[in-house]
């Protein structure tokens, strides 16, 4: 095992809005939702009501499998709780994510390596949030 | 001079609601941007323009726009003053328009009050069980322990992937600042430091190194503008701002991702023009220097090299004056000198005045030094951030 041996960062719990909740309410299902623009077609992150892209407001809520490659990533060894890694994930659906990269080996993750997500518990009982970890 | 017949208000919406339990204040506020570009018979890509209050969820403008998806935003506006707010928006827009910093200028305002805790703003944290209404990104982005130093080791980590940059090439920043900062009686960090002192410092958040990171610091700085005929009237040398530049960039929905350019890929060349002169006139720069990566991206986005070869650029004393072909904060800078309140722009400002002046330290001055430009990127270069240019003349 390299030093830097997964320790979990505790992820708070994650601030939720009346136009995120669907997201937050399938995360406790386990399942990844991401936005699409039935006008342009696109699926665009983080989720909004407008599309960010073309302005439409029909925009639908769409369940993924959640796996895409690290587009890049930084391990962050400055941390009370231990090294943790923190990155963008660009989905095989277009968008990139932010979000934190969970694997027994940090050091051995990579640009351009897939990963698929999985939900980590947050702080105080809040809905379990999107990580990445390698496929 | 004056505002007077420079402007006029073309679109005017009211949002039809009182009472809002099911939409969010940003997409109020993205509601209320569409319907008065709508009623002016204009796109949101018309929009180069964007003004907005304290009632705005988020980071100063910086929010707004990239939740909007307002892609061609050169000037920005989060003057607070209350409920007034918005007629003083009106003011700077038109001013902004008469001096030909834009066409088309957004003022925004919505939020709701009436909906309780969820009503209210708060700074992005989550309440479990409870809904909020802060920055739209922050339930997707705040939880994941970003910080400065993980969020620029991100861009530095993809522009070695495409580049083939190196730690060693970021190093040499630090040292040209270190040989800088040797001789400010002032500076944090006085000790003169080798590339590999820099390589072999404590990993912060890879790929930077402690030696990569702007010092931390107390103090401040202030600066005074005034008009051609107070100027005149003073008995100092005169520091001619000929040419500003500004523009924000964030994820943009997440398309596009290019985390190894900045803002400065459109504040700069806006300065440029506006001055009226090109990068090989410049005598010194000023370069925002939060951390290594911070100055190597910038100067490539500003055109003092192609994009990707800020490296090679940097190396081998590039940036010492005296010495290389870019003379960079002669002050020693973020990275030695001083990041007040951990905002570096104004002292970048305040350092190309003294070269400009003549009144740097001797051992730093820059001969004959008549074309100065000063860059800030302020926010995260990783996910949003707002990117100032200034193009500086001795008169």
């Amino acid at each position: 095992m390299s030093e830097t041996e997964t320790k979990t960062r505790p992820i708070p719990s994650p601030a939720v809005t009346i136009e995120t909740k669907p997201f937050w309410d399938a995360a406790a299902e386990g399942r990844f939702l991401i936005k699409r623009c039935n006008a342009c077609g696109k699926a665009h992150w983080y989720p909004r009501a407008i599309c960010p892209l073309c302005h439409s407001s029909d925009t639908v809520w769409e369940e993924s499998p959640g796996e895409g490659v690290i587009y890049t990533f930084s391990i962050m060894r400055r941390s009370p709780t231990g090294p943790y890694a923190i990155g963008y994930v660009t989905l095989n659906e277009g968008p990139a994510v932010l979000t934190n990269f969970v694997a027994d080996d940090l050091d051995a993750l990579a640009i351009g390596q897939k990963v698929k997500v999985k939900f980590q518990p947050t702080e105080g009982g809040g809905p379990p949030a999107p990580v990445f970890s390698p496929l | 001079m004056s505002i007077k017949g420079k402007a006029y208000i073309m679109g005017a919406w009211e949002h039809p609601l009182r009472d809002a339990p099911d939409k969010t204040s940003a997409q109020l506020h993205a509601e209320c941007a569409a319907g008065a570009l709508a009623d002016a018979g204009l796109s949101h890509d018309d929009v180069d323009g964007y003004f907005c209050a304290g009632d705005a969820p988020g980071f100063g403008a910086m929010s707004m726009i990239d939740y909007m998806g307002l892609r061609n935003i050169r000037h920005m506006d989060s003057t607070e003053t209350g409920g007034s707010s918005y007629l003083i928006h009106v003011g700077h827009a038109a001013a902004a328009i008469a001096a030909g910093k834009g066409k088309v200028a957004l003022t925004t305002l919505a939020g709701r009050p009436r909906q309780g805790q969820g009503g209210r703003f708060g700074g992005g944290a989550g309440k479990p069980g409870q809904l909020t209404d802060g920055p739209p990104e922050a339930g997707f982005e705040n939880i994941y322990g970003g910080s400065t130093h993980n969020t620029y080791g991100m861009c530095a980590a993809r522009h070695m992937y495409e580049y083939g940059t190196t730690s060693e090439q970021l190093a040499w920043i630090k040292v040209a600042a270190s040989h800088h900062a040797q001789w400010n009686e002032h500076a944090f960090l006085k000790d003169v430091v080798t590339v590999e002192q820099v390589v072999n410092s404590r990993m912060i958040s890879d790929p930077l190194h402690l030696l990569d990171c702007c010092v931390v610091t107390d103090g401040g700085g202030a600066l005074i503008v005034t008009s051609p005929e107070i100027a005149k009237s003073l008995n100092r040398p005169k520091v001619k701002v000929i040419g500003a530049g500004e523009a924000p960039k964030g994820p943009s929905g997440g398309h596009d991702l290019d985390l190894t350019h900045s803002g400065a890929v459109w504040s700069g060349p806006i300065a440029f023009a506006e001055a009226g002169v090109t990068p090989a006139d410049i005598k010194y720069a000023s370069i925002y220097d939060s951390f290594t990566i911070t100055v190597l991206m910038q100067l490539e986005d500003l055109g003092f090299c192609k994009k990707g070869e800020g490296g090679k650029f940097v190396s081998d004393g590039n940036l010492i004056s005296g010495v290389g072909k870019l003379p960079f904060n002669t002050d020693g800078g973020g990275l030695c000198n001083n990041h007040p309140t951990n905002r570096g722009g104004i002292t970048k400002v305040i350092e190309a005045v003294r070269q400009l002046r003549g009144e740097a330290h001797p051992k730093v001055q820059v001969p004959n030094c008549d074309l100065a430009l000063a860059h800030g990127t302020g926010g995260s270069l990783g996910t949003r951030h707002g990117a100032g240019t200034l193009i500086l003349e001795r008169e």
